[in-house]
């Protein structure tokens, strides 16, 4: 594919293909940073993928006390699915099972939008009678009794049917060194972007898929055409200089944000370099007949 | 430009105000409001009659000069605001279901009475039966936001439904009587029996009397609440704020109803 090359790192003439999905977002408050951050860990820990694990979930940034409603450090938590019965139901059962256990945390809703999910309207059941309603300052309350005091939790929150999901890109480096370096380095500023996560591990995803498989039971498997292994037993997309893939794949709440975090993630491998980092960067598509939002690297290069 | 009324003299008869909010007085021109009656006797008393009319803009309307005769100022208004400077009378704002009514000197009893959502501020003292429901009716102030910052009489917050309601100075007797949910606030000092037969809902009562028997002690409360409450009140009233801010202790009552409603104190 005949692309561009900035600082020596070879930009394919390619795009990410990514689809409408449902996200909303959430505050998680603690007493304090650890505990805060820990309720938000513990929440969107197994929500790598829509795939196996119901929805796509992660931390898009710590807020600070100064800015939480009840003066506390707090993280922002997005969470994204493909319908918005699944969403519900994972909401709550993160919530019920990460949030609301964990010690002196509160929850509240973070997105403006026009439609709404149960939060606490469902998890006050749990107060068998003691929780109490609390509306004021145009928002909705449930106080649920607990252990440690009360778990304070807004009664629903918002969700957008705009958000974004499937933005990637695929880093292609020498070695795993350099490629892990790249990726890492794409990471780090990308997690700086407000409204978009990156739900693999770390951000990042050694076992990207395509779709379908030579087994009936299996709709997706390994994208063998970036599989260096490989690339003598099949139609390798790799060039004989690379040796790794890694990819990193981003779910924004708008189309702007996604596009922001590749933006800055192609930036910071560009500015890395082929010697320190990677050598060629794509982007995984299905033909551009599939998903409807398209991310063109030629577009987003630096 | 504002509509203004400014008061000729004192009326000679109690007038009912309930006509003069924003959403009755929509598409009149000054001559038409001028003709409204205000009589609550057989002998006529109109706006023209009352005051001086100042044609403008009704989403906000203006009165100069006030009166205890005044009843039922903004009462049942949805939309826009309503400003009295001076005192007013009976059932100021009842049943006010949205936008905002403002009285800078002091009301008679009922004020606020089964507001549904908007605000009401005064800023001298209220009578009796703040935010109370009339006779007959189940329930008080139902949503929205009320504040004194003056002293109000008895049994304010009576059968309090939903909403919040901030005293800054003292309250009587009977605060919170029969109280069914909601938030109510006192800064100043409070009479005898407070929460009496209050089912559930808040009272926060920054200088408590010693409190009835039957409210039972819960124990030092540092819950979120308490800090997401404040910090929301914080540009209503910031004594409020400040007693959110600091150790607050937790007792609930009345057990002789439903037990479920509570009074934080001061630790």
């Amino acid at each position: 594919m005949p692309g561009i090359t900035r600082n020596g790192v070879r930009i394919d003439d390619s795009f990410a293909e990514a689809f409408p999905m449902r996200g909303t977002a959430l505050l998680i408050t603690g007493p304090n940073r650890k505990w805060a951050r820990q309720a938000a860990v513990t929440m969107t820990g197994f929500a790598t993928s829509v795939i196996g694990c119901g929805v796509e979930a992660g931390i898009d940034g710590d807020v600070d006390p100064r800015d939480t409603p009840d003066g506390r450090p707090g993280v922002r938590v997005l969470m994204f699915a493909m319908s918005s019965n699944e969403l519900q139901n994972q909401l709550t059962n993160r919530v019920g099972q990460c949030v609301l256990t964990s010690p002196g945390s509160a929850c509240f809703a973070d997105l403006t939008a026009p439609d709404e999910l149960k939060l606490g309207d469902l998890l006050r059941y749990f107060g068998d009678g003691w929780q109490i309603s609390k509306k004021f300052g145009g928002r909705h309350f449930w106080r649920i009794p607990v252990m440690d005091g009360e778990f304070l939790c807004e009664a629903t929150t918002s969700f957008t049917k705009g958000a974004v999901g499937g933005g990637n890109l695929l880093i292609c480096g020498a070695d795993y060194e350099s490629t892990l370096r790249a990726a890492e380095a794409a990471i780090e500023q990308m997690d700086k972007v407000k409204g978009a996560i990156m739900p693999f591990p770390g951000g990042i995803v050694r076992s990207g898929s395509k779709v379908g498989s030579r087994y009936k039971v299996l709709h997706a498997s390994t994208n063998d055409a970036f599989c260096p292994t490989l690339r003598g037993q099949v139609a390798t997309a790799l060039d004989d200089d690379l040796g790794c893939v890694l990819e990193i794949v981003i779910d924004g709440l708008t189309e702007a944000a996604v596009a922001e975090a590749m933006r800055v993630g192609l930036a910071a491998i560009v500015k890395l370099g082929p010697k320190k980092g990677a050598r060629r960067v794509s982007a995984g598509n299905y033909g551009g007949k599939l998903g409807p939002f398209h991310f063109h690297l030629k577009e987003l290069a630096p | 430009m504002t509509l203004v009324l400014s008061l000729k003299a004192q009326p000679p008869q109690r007038l009912d105000l309930s006509s003069l909010v924003p959403h009755l007085l929509k598409g009149k021109s000054a001559k038409e409001i001028a003709e409204i009656d205000l009589a609550t006797t057989k002998e006529p008393a109109k706006v023209g009659d009352i005051f001086r009319v100042r044609a403008g803009s009704v989403d906000e309307i203006r009165f100069d000069g006030g009166s205890e005769r005044f009843d039922n100022l903004g009462a049942g208004s949805t939309t826009g605001r309503v400003v009295l400077t001076g005192d007013a009378g009976s059932n100021v704002a009842r049943k006010l279901a949205g936008g905002e009514v403002i009285v800078t000197g002091h009301v008679g009893p009922y004020a606020g009475s089964g507001i549904e959502s908007g605000r009401l501020e005064i800023i001298g003292d209220a009578g009796d039966f703040l935010a109370a429901p009339r006779e007959g009716e189940m329930h008080g102030m139902s949503g929205g936001t009320l504040i004194v910052r003056g002293t109000v009489g008895d049994r304010a917050g009576d059968r309090l439904r939903r909403g919040t309601v901030i005293i800054e100075g003292d309250a009587g007797d009977w605060l919170g009587s029969r109280l069914v949910a909601g938030t109510l606030v006192v800064l100043g000092a409070v009479g005898l029996n407070p929460g009496y037969l209050m089912r559930r809902g808040t009272l926060a009562l920054a200088n408590p009397p010693d409190l009835p028997p039957y409210f039972v002690d819960c124990g030092a409360y540092f819950a979120a609440f308490a800090p997401v409450f404040g910090r929301a009140m914080k540009p209503e009233s910031a004594g409020t704020e400040r007693l959110f801010r600091g150790a607050l202790h937790r007792f609930a009552g009345d057990m002789s109803v439903l037990g479920k409603g509570e009074i934080f104190v001061p630790a």
